[in-house]
Formats: structure tokens, C-alpha cells, sequence
């Protein structure tokens, strides 16, 4: 095993906790402002796939379809939470749930009718193909160290979005005291609307950018929702920061327990068994991770007071 | 005595229920349509998983979203215990498989009570959305382990040769399975029905309403509901082991997390925490599928949209609707 083929695991499993970012940032915005579960989180993931692969493949430019995405799955956002998310902010989490159960069905069956059932596929755009070299021998896609620059820039914004913006002092109003905020004068729909079309639009852009390493296709979100939910629950519902250093650990552990632990069962017992019992406890490695870190800090790394 | 009237109405609405359960696999016998009892045994067995599940979360107000695990679990044990006692190898040390159906339900709710406890202790420390999250992890958990693991298929699951044994019974036939079925479910409901009437049922319901009140007078919620969870898990586990049985065959796909929100509809569907609650929610849910299932393929759409009108404005479920109100209990 050498450093290249290490450091080639190590980055990849960046790429994954980069792209699980992306979705957790938006997931847990929406949690921590409206206090909503929102499981149709991965149906505007894969909208904005299939908005990038249709609009790529009818224009022949990734970049158009990169925007297309973005506005598909914001527009998606802001459509069902004025008709459907609106009406669930003061029901209990059971309702939540269930509602937005019930939009994955229709947005994966929808799809299913728009697209019918072969997958969609999505070409690297050409100013990204190639690789670039690792210390130590080794090559690198580019395309997989632009989604890790595009989540470095993501990751920034939404810092200085937050923190620093008239926008992002009202979200952190939003989420210590809605009455007050509203009493204030703050058109708390609005906001909401506003921060669901956002966390939408970060799912989407994940969406699009995987879009070009796997094929397109219906419940491509439930997978990347799952592991979302794992990054949050670890990192603290509510906290971006939290969000950020959970999808980096998920996407790190998962990565370099599916390349490192077959190994290393191969030292104790015959290779043979290794390969299969290795896979299948790396499968199950990052969900033993969260149950040791819930075991010891049942609301996460970085859990917000409220 | 209103509530005194409102049971009346209720044991009406239950009664029917039953019967009707009861009564249309007869029918279909009579009339030569075997596969309509198949229709009512798959009814059957989806309402008993659901009524495991509404002991958690009907009474204890535990919404799990992992119940799937529980399902899939016992599904498992019956297919892994039938592949053994088919082809004759030990399980492990000598154990040898079974094609007793008695012996395949005691291990399943054995197996499902052993994990729902460490499953339950780490997650019932957490509340509200993360106890949602969690959960659903764990499920996901047991679902991508089957899924990697090869010895039983893998993604690809594990086939039942030949429907397991039930003493005196000829379980081949539909008729005769799915009473086999209906009588599991008929106990499953007695025991959540003297379970909710029982101590540790007030306490339960209690721990949902007011937990700290519960505290005070020196029950641990905790305890409480690390108990429900294991039971719930475990009625449900025999669920996953007839399902198994019904369809000859057991795959991951009765471990994935759209088998437990499809638990979660059924007990909303029929109205949460009654006692019929989920027979009607799987009759409802199955004849949605069967329905809409022969119009279009793209039932699952419609299926969305009618659950969506279903939590969005007619809460309470059919059971509100047939029977009133849910007492406060």
C-alpha cells in the first residue's frame, strides 16, 4: 500500500464529506430556523441531477446545466414549502415525517414519469477532465478536487452569509425567537421560504455535481439523505459548523473504512473471509461511530441550546 | 357516561374490523380466487407489524423509523433457519435449522428483542427528531450489513424452497396460512390491548404525555419505554418472519427505510394509538396498492398524494373517522 493510494482514499473520502456537506448544511438549516425534518431533502438532490442532465445533454454545456440546477431545485423548494412545508411547521415531527414521505413518493414516481426508468448520464465537463499528480506518484481526477474546492467556497459563504449579512443576522433571529422577530417586523414567511429555497439549492448543486461521477437516476437522494441525516445527528442538529465537521468525518471514515479494513482483517484471518467481512463492517462503520458519539453526547458534537 | 359510548362505537367499528378481515379470504375460498386470501394474508401480516409498532409509538409516542430492522430481522430468521433445516448443514456449533414455524417465531423475537435493547438504550437517550434520525440509522445500518454480507444472498436475498411447518396445519395452502396469520394477529392485538390497559400501559402513556410527572412519582421513563421498544420490536419481528413465510422469499428490501415509513402510514392511515388502528391502516394501504396498482403503474404517485391529503387534513385516520374521537388515553 503506498502513500499515493492513501492519499488518493484520503481525498476521495474529502469528495464524500464535501458533497454530504452540502446537503447536511441545507438539512440543518432548515431544521435548526423552522424546526422541520425535511426527508424529501433528497428528492431536490435529485431534481437537480436530472435538471443538469437534461439541460447538458439539450444545451451541451455542463455550466448551463450547473445553473439550471441550482434554479431547479430552488424553485422546486420554494413551491412545496408555499404549498405543503408551510402548513407543517407547528405540527409534531410524526407529521413532518410523514408528509414529507409522502413528496418523495411523488417526486420519485414524478420523475420516474418525466424521465421514464433508465438512467440519465452526465459528462465531466471538458475544462475539468483530466487528473492531476499526487506527491508521491500518483494521479488525481480534477473533477473530484473542484467538487472539494466547490464545498471549501460553499462552506465560506455560508459562513459569511450568517455571520456577516443583514439576511443572515435575521435566519439567526429567526431561529433563537420567531415571535420576537416577527413582532420586530421581519416577514418570518418570507424568510422561510427564502432559507428552504436555499438549503434546496445546496442540495441541488450536490446533486448535479455527483450527477457527473454516477448515473443519474431515480432515488439516487435516499443514500445521500441518509448519510445526511447520520452528519447531523453527529455534528449537532441546528449547527453548520457541526453540519461541516460531521460530512467531513462520515465522508473520511466511510471512504477509508471500505479501503482499510479488509486490509486489515486480512493480517489476522485467511483473505478469503477478509473481503466480504471486511466490506461488511466497513458498511456498517460510520453508523457505529454515531452510535458511539450519540453514547457519549446524545445531541452531538455541536448541539445549539436551543 | 360519553366515553362509555364512544367505546361502544369503537368495539362496533373493531368487531366489524375483524370479521371483515375474517370474512373475505371465505369468501374468495368459496368463490375459488386464491388470490384474493393472499391479498387479505399480506392485510394480515402488515397490520401485525404495524400493531408491534404502535406499541412504541401509538403508546409511548416513540415515533421509530427504523422498524423496518425488526421486519427484515425476522424475515431473516425464518429464511436463514429454513435454508439450514433444508439443506441439512448446522447452523453454527451443531444448532441445526427448522422448518417449524412455532420455533422460527420464538427465534425471531428472540433475535429482535436482543438488538432492539442496545438499539433502544442508545437511542432513548435522545428525543424528538433525533430519536427519528437515529433509528433510521441503525435500520440502515442492518439493511447495507445484509446487503454486504454474502452467505445469505446479499442484495439479492434468500428463497424459501418450501413454506415452513405448522403443527397439525397444512401451511401450503393459502386458506390455512393465512389463518395461521389472522390468529397471530388476533393475539397480537389482545396482548397490546391488555398491555394498554395494564400498570406498566399507564405508565407508558404516561412517560408520552408528561415524563417528568412520570419521574416524580419514582418511574424512570426510560425503563418504561426501553421495554415498549423491545416488545414493539418483537411482535414486530414476527411480522417480518410470517411475511417471509407468505412470499417464500426474504431480501434487504424488507429492511429498507421505505418499509418503515410504509409501518409509519399504515398506523397513520388507521388512526394512531387505537387498538384497530393499523388492521385498518393495512386494509386501507393494501387496497390503495391493489386498486390504484391496477389502474396505473405510477400508483405510488397517488399513493403520495392521498397521504399527503391524509396528514395534511384528515388527522385522526379512518379509525377517527369510523369511530370518533381517540379517547385520551
Amino acid at each position: 500500500m503506498s502513500i499515493a493510494l492513501l492519499l488518493e482514499q484520503l481525498l476521495n473520502g474529502l469528495q464524500l464529506g464535501v458533497m454530504l456537506f452540502l446537503m447536511a448544511a441545507g438539512l440543518t438549516l432548515i431544521f435548526g430556523v423552522m424546526g422541520l425534518i425535511n426527508l424529501a431533502h433528497g428528492s431536490l438532490y435529485m431534481i437537480g441531477a436530472f435538471a443538469c442532465a437534461a439541460v447538458a445533454a439539450a444545451t451541451g454545456s455542463f455550466w448551463i446545466g450547473l445553473a439550471a440546477s441550482l434554479v431547479a431545485a430552488a424553485a422546486a423548494g420554494a413551491i412545496i414549502e408555499v404549498t405543503v412545508i408551510r402548513r407543517l411547521y407547528d405540527r409534531d415531527h410524526l407529521d413532518q415525517v410523514l408528509a414529507t414521505f409522502a413528496l418523495i413518493l411523488i417526486f420519485s414516481e414524478g420523475t420516474r414519469w418525466l424521465f421514464g426508468s433508465f438512467p440519465l448520464y452526465l459528462d465531466i465537463p471538458p475544462l475539468l477532465q483530466g487528473a492531476v499528480p499526487l506527491p508521491g506518484g500518483g494521479q488525481y481526477q480534477l473533477y473530484r478536487l473542484a467538487i472539494i474546492g466547490v464545498g471549501v467556497v460553499v462552506a465560506l459563504g455560508l459562513y459569511v452569509l450568517i455571520s456577516r449579512t443583514r439576511l443572515g443576522m435575521r435566519i439567526r433571529a429567526g431561529e433563537s425567537d420567531r415571535e420576537m422577530i416577527a413582532a420586530l417586523g421581519v416577514d418570518i414567511r418570507t424568510l422561510y421560504t427564502v432559507v428552504f429555497a436555499l438549503g434546496a439549492a445546496l442540495a441541488g448543486l450536490a446533486g448535479a455535481l455527483v450527477g457527473a461521477l454516477q448515473s443519474v437516476q431515480v432515488g439516487m437522494g435516499e443514500p445521500a439523505l441518509i448519510l445526511a441525516f447520520v452528519v447531523i445527528v453527529i455534528g449537532g442538529i441546528g449547527s453548520i459548523k457541526g453540519a461541516l465537521f460531521g460530512a467531513i468525518l462520515v465522508g473520511v471514515v466511510d471512504t477509508m473504512g471500505r479501503f482499510l479494513l479488509p486490509k486489515a482483517l486480512a493480517l489476522m484471518i485467511p483473505a478469503a473471509q477478509a473481503g466480504p467481512i471486511g466490506a461488511a463492517l466497513a458498511s456498517m462503520l460510520i453508523y457505529i461511530v454515531m452510535a458511539l458519539i450519540l453514547a457519549f453526547r446524545p445531541s452531538g458534537l455541536f448541539a445549539t441550546q436551543s | 357516561m360519553t366515553n362509555a359510548s364512544f367505546m361502544t362505537r369503537e368495539t362496533i367499528v373493531n368487531t366489524a374490523l375483524a370479521l371483515l378481515l375474517l370474512g373475505f379470504p371465505l369468501a374468495a375460498q368459496a368463490m375459488g380466487e386464491p388470490f384474493y386470501i393472499t391479498l387479505a394474508t399480506r392485510i394480515a401480516i402488515l397490520a401485525l407489524a404495524a400493531v408491534g409498532l404502535n406499541i412504541a409509538l401509538g403508546l409511548g409516542g416513540l415515533v421509530s423509523f427504523g422498524h423496518a430492522a425488526f421486519f427484515g430481522l425476522g424475515g431473516y430468521a425464518a429464511g436463514i433457519l429454513a435454508t439450514h433445516a433444508f439443506d441439512g448443514v448446522p447452523l453454527f456449533a451443531g444448532i441445526p435449522g427448522t422448518a417449524s414455524m412455532p420455533i422460527i417465531w420464538l427465534v425471531a423475537v428472540m433475535v429482535c428483542g436482543l438488538i432492539a435493547l442496545p438499539i433502544g438504550a442508545i437511542s432513548l437517550r435522545t428525543t424528538g427528531v433525533y430519536f427519528i434520525m437515529i433509528t433510521l440509522a441503525f435500520a440502515q445500518m442492518i439493511y447495507y450489513f445484509a446487503v454486504s454480507w454474502p452467505a445469505y444472498g446479499g442484495e439479492d436475498g434468500l428463497s424459501i424452497y418450501v413454506r415452513n411447518e405448522f403443527p397439525g396445519v397444512n401451511t401450503a395452502q393459502p386458506l390455512s396460512y393465512f389463518l395461521i396469520c389472522y390468529a397471530v394477529l388476533m393475539a397480537a392485538l389482545g396482548l397490546f390491548w391488555l398491555l394498554r390497559g395494564s400498570r406498566f400501559g399507564a405508565a407508558l402513556q404516561a412517560a408520552r404525555q408528561n415524563a417528568t410527572r412520570l419521574s416524580a412519582v419514582g418511574i424512570a421513563p426510560f425503563n418504561i419505554r426501553l421495554v415498549a421498544f423491545a416488545l414493539s420490536a418483537m411482535v414486530t419481528g414476527v411480522a417480518g418472519a410470517l411475511f417471509a413465510d407468505l412470499n417464500k422469499f426474504v431480501s434487504p428490501s424488507m429492511l429498507s427505510w421505505h418499509m418503515s415509513g410504509e409501518l409509519i402510514v399504515l398506523i397513520i392511515l388507521g388512526g394512531k394509538g387505537r387498538l384497530f388502528g393499523p388492521v385498518a391502516g393495512a386494509m386501507l394501504y393494501v387496497l390503495f396498492e391493489f386498486a390504484l396498482g391496477g389502474i396505473t403503474e405510477r400508483w405510488q404517485f397517488f399513493l403520495g398524494l392521498i397521504l399527503l391529503g391524509v396528514v395534511l387534513f384528515a388527522r385522526g385516520g379512518l379509525l377517527g373517522l369510523l369511530a370518533g374521537k381517540a379517547r385520551h388515553g
